[in-house]
């Protein structure tokens, strides 16, 4: 293959003719090599995790239920589907469904995060904080306060997001491909809970 | 003064042709994907075992997501390839650690005091 075949009219791809590279536009790229990294950083947190896990004996088993794990895991499933119903109007055009499609996208990240800090305000009244754990090693109240207070974080930024450019696309300034963008962020939000529920809850039933 | 360039008038993306019929399949087989990893915590076997079975079902999950959710499918292939490719081998390059992590549990071979260790 010589450098000409590389090159369209003259330029390389991507410099001076505006053909972003793999053809996906900039924001889109901008978001994916976000996830990329972020999927590293949550990734790092799990392996340490797991490092501790492994490392550490007798390591705690406090939870006893999977209902409220389970119902955040169903909520943030759904939540997924509803923003791919979301992109999909706004692709068609339909702003208003879209625009509901994206509400009630954020409404499920709202009720996971409020599942959420009621399992963690449960924990923390039964002693677990990030230094003490009252059944063993303080390690697992660190490990399990970061992790999946690291989630609740992209939750939560996520649904700021939602509703900002929800709004934002419904007054017209934002358009389908900012929807798309953000949905791209929020399916990520769900993609890492699949591994933190079977690491940090489901391996940490008390049985 | 040339014009700048102008991501809109090139080519697109990927062009998403999927049903809802469809997405609501994948969120089907993500709700049994998900129960099956609740099930498998119920399901008596080793903590290895467990674990291996549970990732085994989130990479499936993943897979799911990122293929279709995250219409990774419906992208250039070079582009799959990229996110894949460079993702993996960061995840994987992560693994290195767990020599050290079997060593503090089981503490074989170097952790006992001024075993394999030359004195000054």
């Amino acid at each position: 293959m010589s450098q000409a075949d590389l090159t369209i009219h003259g330029q390389p791809p991507g410099l001076v003719t505006g053909i972003p590279p793999f053809s996906v536009a900039a924001k889109k790229m901008a978001i994916w090599l976000f996830i990329i990294a972020d999927a590293a950083t949550f990734a790092g947190c799990l392996v340490a995790y797991g490092f501790l896990r492994n490392g550490t004996p007798n390591w705690p088993t406090p939870f006893e239920s999977i209902v409220n794990v389970a119902a955040m895991t169903f909520i943030l499933l759904t939540s997924s589907l509803t923003m791919l119903f979301g992109v999909r109007a706004a692709k068609a055009g339909d702003k208003s469904r879209a625009f509901l499609w994206t509400m009630i996208t954020a409404l499920g990240g709202i009720i996971f995060a409020a599942l959420h800090i009621r399992e963690w305000m449960g924990l923390i009244h039964g002693g677990m904080t990030m230094f003490h754990n009252p059944w063993g090693t303080p390690l697992f109240g660190a490990s399990f306060f970061s992790i999946t207070g690291l989630h609740l974080l992209h939750v939560t930024g996520g649904v700021i997001a939602l509703l900002a450019v929800g709004v934002r696309y419904k007054g017209g300034r934002y358009n389908a491909d900012d929807l798309e963008v953000t949905g791209l962020y929020w399916h990520f939000v769900d993609l890492v809970w699949m591994f933190v529920v079977p690491f940090v809850y489901l391996l940490n039933l008390s049985r | 003064m040339a014009d700048a360039p102008d991501v809109q008038k090139t080519d697109p993306a990927a062009r998403y042709t999927d049903t809802a019929g469809k997405y609501i399949v994948i969120y089907g087989c993500l709700l049994v994907l998900a129960t099956l990893q609740f099930v498998i915590a119920y399901s008596h076997v080793d903590r290895t075992a467990m674990f291996a079975r549970m990732l085994l079902i989130a990479i499936a999950e993943a897979g799911l997501a990122l293929l279709f959710f995250m219409h990774l499918w419906a992208e250039k292939r070079g582009f799959l390839l990229f996110v894949v490719v460079f993702t993996g081998f960061v995840l994987l390059a992560m693994q290195y650690g767990w020599t050290d992590s079997n060593r503090m549990d089981t503490g074989v071979p170097y952790s006992q005091p001024n075993s394999g260790v030359v004195s000054q």
